[in-house]
């Protein structure tokens, strides 16, 4: 990972945006993404159900979490699993070292698990000398170019397929030049077979943990979390606390909706219900807050945590197609990245939820209907109170808010505003002006409609 | 306080007020006139193969063939070999076929079920080149609400649903059959 300072959300994007035609590109391949989630959906008579009933089941699930947490607990107790639990990302990855020291473990395959990059647990065994392969074709990719996830469910999404046959034929010997995806995916097949095959120890996420069974779901396509939870001696499922469902029958109702929101799949390719290790087999699950039961206590903000990490909000959004996910500077990026981040670190994550139009076209999408683009709005304004916004921010902002409050104040400004754009353009037009960056400023009219309707009304 | 303890009296000081638990039910969900079509469709559609057969003496024959070939063939549709049990990914990785019996089907989404008794391994499904299953017509439902009405998930250690052949469509979206798991999935309806 770089040690360059973090640049805040705007100043990212705008590199980005340098380079047009990679902006046009990236901002085609996620509405494709978008578009095949909408024709999953149409497909669905019942998907408005769906959602209600999905959104109702994490509603109650939150409104007793703790009781479902150590029902869970004790039922996967019961089946074997070893339960651990971690106050945050470094008791989580504090945790995970004492389990490989304890058996000096060191081949290591992880499959996705947004937890763990939010934890930031490759970088933290890395320190203590110990290797983590990933094995999701994406998150093997940006590993090997030693840059974080871009997207929580298409990680490398930020890169061409030159990219990664770069990358390829520096690590894996690939032919250069061979660009061709079949070829590519081929290569890491082969190279991360052997990974699986001698593994000793494999980490995966959870996608649902059902309280009910005391097993838990993985969902994947590729079927890497299969080939190394299945093959190594000892399986550690990671998970934050919000992951728990009731009952298995309410699979019946997630399943439906993630696939299909995520990439417009019926269903991922593998749904993989953990029940009990395989005989001989070590199963391990640690339970994660970092920050979350603190979420559930701020009322404005709770719903955030019914997300079931699907990304459609990402997808869909302008700002996030056209900035790029590494723009966010967080391992959740997008929209619901921007409510769960500023409740971990208000001050280093001030930024995210500006980095939206407020378009609602998120909250539309969201399976489990989170309200994202409310929440959006309120961080705003508690980031404000908070005293966290950039001064120029701020004093644009009061500005505007008295000239909106003052009737007399604002038709002034209006006039007088009109008449600099029309007689000085040079005064909009300039440098000093943010929102003159990547716009011209409107030709402006001779009169505001108050003063043309005050003229016509009685014609 | 232990985190543990920390954590859930946290959720217990931060719950909102209790609300109730929607009542599922079937009523309000699609079923399909000809569920062997809809199955057929949607697995075709992601990359999957449906034949129909006659009877499953077929599929006997066709194990044989492929066994006398030369292939390393995995059945556990008409003989589950004890000794499958306690093999390794450095046994299993060099299986060619894998036949396993499936308990249902679903319409909706092309996705079959196995529990962990069909397998023999927790790990062939995956690891083999090539999968293959046996699923009775009768089995499949229109969708996943009916699915979970039928198994019982606590059954077996593990169980899954699978549907189609491993992909990935991490290089620039573009779809590639054969990500980490099984290259091709065939599924026989008897």
């Amino acid at each position: 990972m770089s040690n360059l300072k973090t640049l805040d959300h705007a100043a990212a994007a705008e590199i980005f945006i340098k380079d047009e035609a990679r902006t046009d590109w990236h901002d085609d391949t996620l509405w494709f993404v978008r578009q095949k989630r909408d024709k999953a959906v149409n497909g669905i008579a019942e998907w408005e159900q769906l959602r209600e009933w999905a959104s109702q089941i994490k509603n109650h699930t939150l409104s007793n979490l703790d009781n479902y947490l150590t029902a869970f607990e004790k039922q996967a107790e019961a089946n074997g699993i070893k339960i651990h639990w971690a106050a945050d990302a470094l008791e989580h990855n504090q945790l995970m070292h004492k389990i490989l020291k304890a058996h000096n473990i060191s081949r290591i395959v992880k499959s996705k698990s947004m937890l763990t990059e939010e934890c930031h647990l490759n970088d933290y065994l890395k320190k203590q000398g110990i290797e983590v392969v990933d094995t999701d074709l994406g998150e093997r990719i940006v590993q090997l170019r030693d840059e974080a996830p871009s997207h929580i469910v298409l990680p490398a999404i930020h890169l061409k397929k030159q990219d990664v046959s770069e990358t390829f034929h520096e690590h894996l010997h690939t032919e250069e030049g061979n660009n061709d995806p079949q070829y590519l995916t081929e290569a890491a097949r082969q190279h991360l077979r052997d990974h699986f095959i001698q593994s000793e120890l494999a980490i995966t996420g959870v996608n649902f943990a059902i309280a009910e069974t005391g097993g838990f779901v993985v969902c994947t396509n590729e079927g890497n979390a299969d080939m190394g939870a299945h093959t190594a001696k000892i399986h550690v499922a990671c998970m934050g606390i919000e992951k728990i469902i009731p009952k298995a029958e309410h699979l019946g109702v997630f399943l439906r909706l993630l696939a299909r929101s995520a990439t417009g799949q019926p269903i991922t390719t593998y749904s993989s219900h953990f029940q009990k290790p395989r005989p001989g087999q070590e199963m391990h699950i640690i339970i994660v807050d970092n920050g979350r039961t603190k979420q559930l206590g701020r009322a404005d903000f709770r719903n955030s945590l019914k997300c079931i990490r699907c990304a459609a909000c990402f997808n869909t959004c302008p700002v996030y197609r056209r900035s790029g996910g590494h723009s966010y500077h967080t391992a959740v990026a997008g929209p619901i990245g921007s409510i769960l981040n500023p409740n971990l670190d208000m001050k280093a994550n001030a930024d995210l939820p500006f980095a939206s139009t407020l378009c609602g076209s998120c909250s539309n999408v969201c399976p489990v209907k989170i309200d994202i683009h409310e929440q959006l709005w309120k961080w705003r304004q508690v980031i404000v109170e908070e005293g966290y916004v950039k001064p120029e921010k701020k004093i644009a902002m009061k500005g505007m808010a008295w000239i909106f409050s003052n009737p007399k104040i604002y038709r002034w400004a209006g006039k007088s505003g009109r008449w600099f754009l029309r007689t000085m353009p040079f005064l909009g037009n300039n440098k000093l002006n943010v929102w003159y960056k990547q716009r011209e400023m409107p030709e402006a009219p001779k009169q505001s409609f108050h003063d043309w309707y005050q003229q016509n009304k009685n014609k | 306080m232990s985190s543990r303890e920390k954590i859930l009296a946290t959720c217990t000081a931060n719950k909102p007020a209790l609300v109730d638990l929607p009542q599922l039910s079937d009523e309000h969900l699609t079923h399909y006139d000809d569920k062997i079509a809809q199955f057929k469709f949607v697995l075709e559609s992601i990359g999957g193969k449906v034949v129909a057969l006659e009877n499953i003496e077929q599929v006997k024959e066709e194990i044989a063939t492929h066994k006398q070939s030369g292939e390393l063939v995995v059945d556990t549709v008409f003989s589950i070999d004890d000794a499958l049990k306690t093999q390794t990914s450095f046994d299993l990785e060099r299986v060619d076929r894998a036949y396993l019996q499936a308990t249902l089907g679903v319409a909706e989404n092309g996705s079959v079920w196995l529990y962990e008794a069909q397998m023999g391994n927790r790990l062939l499904p995956f690891i083999c080149q090539h999968l293959f299953i046996v699923l009775a017509k009768a089995t499949l439902v229109d969708n996943m609400y009916q699915a979970y009405q039928k198994l019982n998930i606590t059954e077996t250690g593990f169980g899954v649903f699978i549907a189609g052949p491993s992909k990935t469509a991490d290089i620039e979206q573009s779809l590639v059959i054969g990500a980490h798991g099984a290259r091709s999935l065939t599924v026989y309806l008897v």
